[in-house]
């Protein structure tokens, strides 16, 4: 290769052409010249001349593509030219790039957050190697929480881990204030002390927990999380080794985390050693499934390897205490990361498959845009043609033509992705690694694929019209305008047809969950949930160590509440139906032969003060509620609910019968309540209640809900409430000031937010199917004017001619309906998982889906058929 | 979108270089020389010399210069580059040795 001359042919373009010219011409000229001396005539001289050397206009592009450089010169001078040809159209081309920036930015930001989230590893050393362990149950509970006995025989006698660790889900800490400030409850974490070693984690300040922190005996240690340390005590490195109260307790601050590090969930804000926190007694026990437990498995070692062997001594445990029908039979794993994404995984590949569908949609609508151009230029093309235009250069000015549309759209689109995961961050704050999204090259570099596809695509649709087109029909055809370009029109059919069956699926899978999502909202819980408020508190226990003193707090709040001026009833209780499970415990029933061995009941554990039926207006079916002595160490009555009768009980009337359950101790059976959910998206669950005021287990509760009452706007009445319990202990601060709308709207605000966007995009290609309906019968309608005119002069009836143009166009409409019925059957298994009380292939979503898809087709051909039915014969005649 | 040629590919450039290797010659000059020098025999279609001319050139065996030529209009005169001598060797070695091959197929069958 010759550079110098090279860049000197690109620089010089303009002069190379023109001097190429000149040499052509000469050419030419000595020809004719040659021609004349023979004897021709003039005409006939040059006539010859031309024969014998060709199209000069090809020969010159033909040579210059010898330059090397021109073909960059093209693409530039394509560019221009397509970016020139767009503008004559800005309505159109405005449509087009705003189209598919919609898409590019759905799409690049749904991957984005699932890149993030579910595709890249955890920030933590080899995180390939770390496993949530979990003790296999039954099949009931496959995975279930460990006991820390059961942890503490794995620590022992594992082989295949480099360490073990080991966490309680979510504590609550009551940290009080210093200097003025308030006190305040935080989310907390017990953790065994090498959890931090385990994960590959080290602090930013200070130090990691040591195994002498990590036991009764020690002093108290806490480390802090980034956003407390910076929030709550302004960022001050003074605080290492300083003191803070904890629930009314000194805790030396020993470290503070680094700003990323959020572990086990997004919102833990301190750490504390678990052996210090919790009793021995209850970190022995086999049967106490309470806590979590990770491992980080050797080099050499599988999973399968690992699994086995927690397995196997989880057996063995089974074997020796076969009286007790708690402990596991087995172990199950999972890798961290699955465990950390598992229940947000779903919900998102289904956006991302959405969007996806929605880009489709808007490459097709802007490929039937580009065809309906293509065919007002069709004559353009043809005389070029005729002229000498090579056919891969008309191709590649197509090409650019949607490359510059693509480009601008794929400009805007990234912009708008930005700005969409901006919101979508926002939007999802306690979504687990949501801190982890961000924009990175990786994707630019995927948004740039995915302009180069679309160019790449709608193009290729559209240009597939003008490839092998013959000239002079073409010509011809152009010149009369009756039935033209059959092919063309089949073309953008089949893309409509498309268009509308992705749309059918998007608003399928739409209108599945917003039917889940009113379902849910309609659950009813089994209790009264309009103008309840609630709050919850907790007692430390180092200041409230005795039984009396809880049971005086408690009753001394209540009859303050109930005495605000508009609290209807007041009620405490450890958690409101809605808020979650809470724990559970097995009993069996004094009068029942003993069960055989291996067998258990279950029973929801709850904890409330006798006014609690009352007041959230549960119904006591039969008997009861507590009696006013059921306090302190007089304990032993029990309210059970109408599904604990119903499957323990069957036939039997449960009054009176004793329940033999916690602490080993006997219940007698005083009442039958009605069913209330843990949570609006669980069935019903047997459930029992104890009288809060007694001390069973360890003690008296210290901490749980109060629920007030209303028949006014309840919120009213969070400050006075708030007010009392400031007046009882100004130590004891508040958290979840929620009414019961609240609570219900928080759980299922994932799902309306899945079940919007969904909606929203799945209404966006329903706008976009049916601009391309309108826009392909529009485009018919013109293009038959002639044969309708004709028609309607020779006599056909207006209704025909509406009847014929409507069947036209709700064709493809009805061929896309069917695609997407059936795409929808397929494609709705995916969100299974999502759906609550609503089955995937639920028959009226699919019949109001089709109803609402024919109707918004029918209204966007009407208008273009219309039109074509009230054709003036003479004018369409003239028009010619 | 191929021309249709009458010459084998390849050695359109063999003649092209030969043809200037005595003088530089214009296009036209170099499309008579090779039809008179073949004895009318090889008829270059005088459009497809020019890409090849070009490519010549771009390829550095041959060089370019306006002048005066013999009707008194300018004209572009082609003639061989050093790089260009070599290839012309190479090539017509190349050539002498197909074609003698190919006239042993041809004789001796």
């Amino acid at each position: 290769m010759n550079w110098p001359r090279r860049l000197r042919t690109l620089f010089r373009g303009r002069e190379n052409s023109r001097r190429l010219d000149d040499e052509i011409q000469f050419h030419l000229q000595q020809l004719i010249a040659e021609n004349l001396t023979a004897g021709m005539s003039h005409e006939e001289a040059r006539r010859t001349a031309l024969q014998a050397f060709g199209n000069p206009t090809l020969v010159k592009e033909e040579t210059q593509d010898t330059w090397g450089w021109i073909r960059v010169e093209q693409i530039a001078r394509d560019l221009r030219n397509g970016a020139r040809s767009l503008g004559r159209t800005p309505r159109f081309a405005l449509v087009a790039i705003f189209v598919m920036a919609l898409g590019i930015a759905a799409t690049t930001a749904l991957l984005t957050v699932v890149r993030s989230v579910i595709l890249e590893p955890l920030p933590f050393k080899e995180p390939s190697r770390l496993l949530h362990l979990y003790e296999y149950f039954d099949e009931g509970f496959p995975y279930n929480a460990s006991a820390g006995g059961v942890f503490a025989e794995w620590k022992k006698q594992s082989s295949r881990f480099s360490d073990l660790a080991i966490y309680s889900y979510r504590t609550e800490y009551n940290l009080s204030g210093t200097g003025g400030q308030l006190p305040e409850k935080v989310r907390g974490t017990e953790c065994s002390w090498n959890l931090f070693a385990t994960l590959g984690v080290e602090p930013a300040l200070g130090r990691k927990f040591t195994a002498e922190d990590d036991q009764p005996s020690a002093n108290a240690t806490v480390v802090l999380s980034w956003g407390l340390w910076k929030r709550r005590f302004g960022g001050e490195t003074s605080i290492l080794g300083q003191a803070i109260r904890l629930d009314a307790k000194t805790y030396t601050v020993i470290g503070i985390m680094p700003a990323w590090f959020a572990y086990p969930e997004q919102s833990a804000q301190l750490w504390t050693p678990i052996y210090h926190e919790e009793p021995a007694l209850e970190m022995q026990a086999l049967d106490s499934h309470d806590f979590a437990s990770i491992g980080r498995l050797k080099p050499e070692a599988s999973e399968a390897e690992g699994r086995a062997e927690l397995a196997v001594i989880v057996k063995r445990l089974h074997e020796e205490h076969r009286d007790n029908p708690f402990v596991s039979k087995g172990a199950q794993t999972r890798p961290l990361l699955d465990d950390v994404v598992g229940d947000i995984k779903t919900p998102l590949l289904m956006l991302l498959a959405a969007t996806g569908c929605f880009l489709l949609i808007a490459c097709l609508n802007v490929a039937s845009l580009l065809v309906a151009r293509e065919a007002t230029r069709r004559k353009e093309f043809a005389i070029r043609m005729a002229l000498g235009g090579g056919r891969w250069r008309l191709l590649g000015e197509h090409l650019t033509e949607s490359f510059v549309l693509s480009i601008a759209g794929g400009a805007a689109g990234l912009a708008m992705a930005y700005v969409v995961i901006q919101w979508f961050v926002s939007a999802r704050r306690e979504m687990s690694r949501v801190d982890a999204i961000h924009i990175d090259g990786w994707v630019v570099a995927f948004a740039a694929g995915l302009v180069l596809l679309c160019a790449v695509f709608t193009g290729m649709t559209s240009a597939l019209s003008i490839k092998g087109e013959q000239i002079l029909p073409s010509l011809q055809e152009a010149s009369r305008s009756h039935s033209a370009g059959q092919a063309r029109v089949r073309l953008r059919k089949w893309l409509l047809s498309l268009e509308v069956g992705l749309t059918v699926v998007l608003l399928i899978g739409a209108g599945l969950l917003l039917k889940s999502y009113k379902q849910l909202r309609t659950t009813n819980l089994g209790c009264i949930t309009d103008n309840v408020l609630t709050m919850h508190l907790s007692l430390p226990e180092a200041a409230y160590s005795k039984g009396t003193q809880r049971v005086n707090f408690y009753e001394a709040l209540l009859e303050r509440v109930r005495a605000l001026p508009g609290v209807q009833s007041a009620t405490f209780t450890r958690m409101v139906p809605g808020e979650g499970y809470g724990g559970d415990s097995g009993f069996a029933i004094a009068e029942h032969p003993p069960l055989p061995e291996g067998q258990y009941q279950l029973g929801v554990v709850r904890w409330v003060d006798p006014g609690y039926f009352a007041a959230l207006g549960i119904p006591i079916l039969r008997g009861q509620t507590f009696d006013a002595d059921q306090r302190l160490d007089k304990a032993d009555e029990v309210i059970v609910s109408e599904a604990l009768v119903r499957q323990y009980f069957p036939g039997e009337d449960p009054i009176g019968k004793h329940l033999l359950t916690i602490g080993r101790r006997l219940f007698k059976v005083v009442g039958v309540v009605g069913d209330t959910r843990v949570l609006v998206a669980r069935d019903v669950r047997p459930m029992m209640y104890f009288p809060l005021y007694v001390s069973i287990y360890d003690g008296v509760p210290t901490g749980g809900t109060l629920a007030v009452r209303s028949n006014r706007d309840v919120n009213r009445l969070a400050l006075p409430t708030q007010r009392i319990i400031q007046q009882l202990d100004p130590e004891l601060p508040v958290s979840h000031v929620l009414t019961m709308d609240q609570i219900v709207g928080q759980s299922t605000s994932d799902a309306s937010f899945d079940a919007t966007l969904l909606l929203a995009f799945a209404v966006l290609s329903l706008v976009l199917a049916a601009a391309g309906l309108f826009g392909v019968l529009s485009y018919v309608g013109t293009q038959r004017t002639t044969e309708l005119g004709v028609r309607i002069a020779l006599g056909a009836q207006r209704n025909e001619v509406l009847r014929l143009m409507l069947w036209d166009g709700l064709r493809p409409a009805g061929v896309g309906l069917v695609l997407g019925l059936a795409g929808g059957v397929a494609g709705t298994r995916m969100i299974r998982d999502l759906l609550h009380g609503v089955r995937p292939l639920d028959t009226s979503v699919f019949v109001v889906v089709a109803i609402v898809l024919l109707l918004v087709a029918s209204a966007a051909c009407l208008l273009p058929a219309l039109r074509a039915s009230r054709l003036d014969p003479m004018q369409a005649l003239r028009n010619e | 979108m191929g021309k249709p040629s009458d010459l084998v590919q390849g050695t359109l450039d063999l003649l092209i270089l030969k043809t200037i290797s005595l003088e530089p010659k214009h296009g036209w000059a170099i499309a008579k020389r090779i039809q008179q020098i073949s004895g009318e025999v090889l008829q270059v279609q005088q459009g497809s010399l020019y890409p090849a001319l070009h490519r010549l050139e771009q390829r550095g065996w041959i060089k370019a210069k306006w002048t005066e030529s013999e009707t008194g209009r300018k004209a572009k005169f082609y003639s061989l580059t050093a790089a260009g001598r070599a290839q012309l060797e190479r090539e017509a070695e190349n050539w002498n040795r197909l074609s003698a091959a190919i006239n042993l197929v041809v004789e001796t069958s």
